[in-house]
């Protein structure tokens, strides 16, 4: 099974190629979505038998390279495209084809009726695909083909319903934006792998690996490498300040916020970092740095979360947030607690935007949480499933979120520094109560929502999957129980990716000593507070507005700045933007353009024209003239000879 | 009597002259056009004139091709005279100065 490992990125590329190409002949729906999720579905049980084979393997022996073919080969460069199976690339591979192939089977009912039916499964494919090659690649250029193929399908999708409005511009901009934004990070990316081509003199992962933690190489080299792969990471997983593409990114199909911007790809920055986890090791200063980015992007982007009403921005929002997380825990040195939470999110995120999505499908594509109110009693499948998922990330045991969020904040605390987990509980009590202000105004309360909107349940393809991610979100954490509770065994999870970080772990100065006593205390402290949290909301948000409505207008400069997402698209317009797009106009356009290069041009053209004006009389047109002309050579011509002998 | 070398060159010279001049000055086609004919003449006798005079005969060879030639180039020449007045009704070839800027 783990030598057939390039089925899981041939058969989505094949998807891709037949819904391509014959998608849009097709008429029959059946037919396209059967395809495009079978080639998933397929790649699943790929995935899913070379993870057992490895299993079954001894720890140490856990890895294998499965080379394809000779992709570049130029003098000291020796690129192949060749694929690593080993721990990190096979739990990335199960979320990717797994939570995937749940998606397209919903895709199956979400986008009944479209008339892009073939064309959205064949960018869905062409998106595993991609995502595929970047978990998979055994170096870093390999990898940077999936960067860039993710980031194109994330383009594709965004835009998927180009005809139609969004906000105050059109789908088409928000994925422009998304594009854009991206290619600041992927610069910074690139400029990783050359530095790191630069200095290990190879861009395979084991050769790099080996090279970093055995050769002498200045500090200031690994910084930089880490800081610019880091600033990859800040574009494609949305961290400050490179995140304002994300909520743009909901004006796609529910389905692409749920795989791509929710589930799968934002979460590759997590992974790369993880990957390179022996870099960051060598680099402590950056380490901090990704830490406090994370932290910072956790509360941010919660607390602009408290207050949207788009159903989807929310969870967008909330998407940011939670990359936050993985960051803050990548960044104290926590690389499987990132993992364990890339894991759990992308089950009950997913679970979310699905859920939402089923709402949105249920009451014709009314997305503003201000109207809705008491769907409970018309969608009990989906109510029942997007309470799971709320109670997931909100963090109540036994539920995934819990484990994963619990490890990450025990993780920071552990670390030595309060701050972070100081950030982190106030940020998982934010989480708590704008996830269940989400919940209690679609769910609960009054009917907001007028007489012509008559909410129905989704079809079975549609719940069916939201019941399967429920399961994963409510179990999914027990792979990954702390070791208080699960004694000698320890983490199971941690267990698994241990061989991957351990040659990062063995640098990093880890976990000073801590009770188990300190960690129950912390966590019943987070528990409570959550729990609190939640009936916080539940109270105003069901029983009681007022509290609410006076805290805002009591605080009516704050409620602005986060309802207006604290001006941050403003601040770019005006500091960016703006200035690139009059420096354009003005400079580049109507100076350099029009006055030098036209000038140029047009003057050299304006002078040959004069001169040839002044010439072009000779030619009269009279015959005589030429005679005389020729003649008057002639005798010349005679003389000179005549003369000169 | 022996005609010596310089009376044919002479007269040759001066048959050209007076062909250079008709086709300056003349302001009809077909009189520029025989004015032509009359330069070409002329080198023809000096090439039969210095053929003889060297006792050489591929001068006087040379001569029928020219002939030849410029039969040729008579047929064609009256040819474009006359698809000319056709065109413009005139044959005064300061009419006809289309070929300018």
């Amino acid at each position: 099974m783990v030598q057939l490992i390039y089925l899981t990125t041939l058969l989505p590329l094949l998807g891709f190629l037949f819904n391509g190409l014959f998608g849009s002949k097709i008429k029959n729906e059946k037919i396209i979505g059967i395809i495009g999720s079978s080639t998933i579905g397929i790649s699943f049980l790929i995935v899913v038998g070379a993870f057992f084979q490895t299993l079954s393997m001894p720890v140490d022996q856990r890895q294998t390279i499965v080379n394809l073919f000779t992709w570049i080969k130029v003098g000291n460069l020796d690129v192949n495209v060749s694929y690593q199976v080993d721990q990190l690339s096979l739990l990335m591979g199960l979320i990717v084809t797994g939570v995937g192939f749940i998606i397209h089977v919903y895709s199956i009912g979400y986008m009944h009726g479209d008339k892009g039916f073939g064309r959205f499964f064949a960018y869905l494919n062409l998106f595993i695909f991609a995502m595929m090659n970047l978990v998979l690649g055994s170096n870093f250029l390999l990898l940077f083909l999936g960067w860039e193929g993710v980031g194109l399908c994330s383009y594709l999708l965004i835009g998927f319903w180009y005809d139609r409005k969004f906000e105050k511009s059109t789908t088409s901009d928000a994925a422009k934006k998304a594009f854009i934004v991206n290619r600041i990070g992927d610069f910074g990316f690139l400029l990783g792998i050359f530095l790191i081509y630069l200095t290990f003199g190879s861009l395979n992962f084991n050769d790099v690996f080996a090279r970093a933690a055995s050769l002498n190489i200045p500090q200031y080299v690994f910084n930089f490498i880490a800081l610019f792969l880091f600033i990859g990471a800040m574009g494609k997983s949305a961290q400050i300040p490179l995140y304002i593409w994300l909520p743009d990114a909901m004006a796609g199909p529910t389905p692409v916020s749920a795989l791509i911007h929710a589930a799968t790809m934002v979460t590759a920055g997590v992974y790369m970092v993880a990957r390179c986890s022996i870099i960051y090791a060598s680099a402590p200063a950056i380490m901090e740095f990704v830490a406090i980015i994370g932290a910072l992007t956790a509360i941010f982007a919660a607390s602009i979360a408290l207050v949207q009403n788009d159903i989807k921005k929310v969870l967008a929002y909330s998407t940011v947030s939670q990359l936050g997380y993985m960051f803050l825990a990548l960044g104290v040195g926590a690389f499987s607690a990132a993992l364990f939470h890339v894991m759990t999110h992308a089950f009950f995120k997913a679970l979310l935007f699905l859920g939402a999505g089923s709402v949105i499908h249920g009451m014709h594509d009314e997305q503003n949480i201000q109207n809705y109110g008491g769907l409970k009693k018309y969608m009990p499948k989906t109510y029942v499933t997007f309470l799971i998922a709320s109670l997931a990330i909100a963090g109540i045991p036994p539920l995934s979120g819990f484990f994963s969020k619990d490890e990450i904040l025990w993780s920071s605390y552990a670390d030595g520094n309060i701050i972070y987990w100081l950030i982190g509980v106030v940020t998982a009590l934010l989480t708590a109560f704008y996830m269940f202000r989400l919940v209690s105004l679609t769910f609960d309360g009054k009917e907001r929502f007028g007489h012509d909107k008559h909410p129905h349940e989704s079809p079975a393809v549609m719940t069916i999957p939201l019941i399967i991610l429920a399961v994963l979100a409510a179990v999914g954490g027990f792979i990954g129980i702390p070791e208080i509770f699960s004694g000698e065994h320890g983490n199971q999870f941690d267990n698994w990716l241990e061989p991957i970080f351990q040659p990062a772990q063995a640098k990093i100065a880890m976990f000073g000593v801590h009770s188990s006593l300190e960690e129950i205390v912390l966590m019943v402290v987070t528990l409570v507070g959550v729990i609190g949290s939640i009936y916080a909301a539940r109270y105003i948000y069901i029983k009681n507005i007022k509290p609410a409505e006076k805290l805002s207008k009591r605080f009516n400069g704050v409620y602005n700045l986060l309802l207006n997402k604290y001006y941050v698209d403003e601040i770019y317009d005006a500091s960016v933007v703006t200035p690139i797009v009059k420096g354009s106009e003005i400079v580049l356009w109507k100076f350099a353009d029009i006055k030098i290069i036209d000038g140029l041009i047009n003057g050299v053209a304006n002078l040959i024209e004069k001169i040839s004006g002044s010439i072009r009389k000779i030619q009269t047109g009279v015959a005589q003239f030429y005679a005389l002309i020729m003649m008057l050579g002639i005798v010349a011509a005679l003389f000179w000879i005549i003369l000169s002998l | 009597m022996n005609i010596p070398i310089e009376y044919y060159l002479i007269l040759s010279g001066f048959m050209f002259l007076v062909g250079v001049a008709g086709v300056l000055t003349r302001r009809n086609a077909i009189i520029v056009f025989m004015s032509i004919e009359l330069m070409l003449n002329s080198a023809n006798l000096s090439l039969v004139t210095f053929s003889s005079y060297m006792g050489n005969s591929t001068g006087q060879l040379f001569v029928f091709f020219v002939m030849t030639v410029a039969a040729a180039e008579a047929a064609v020449g009256l040819a474009i005279i006359l698809a000319m007045f056709r065109n413009k009704l005139t044959l005064n070839i300061d009419d006809i100065n289309i070929l300018k800027w």
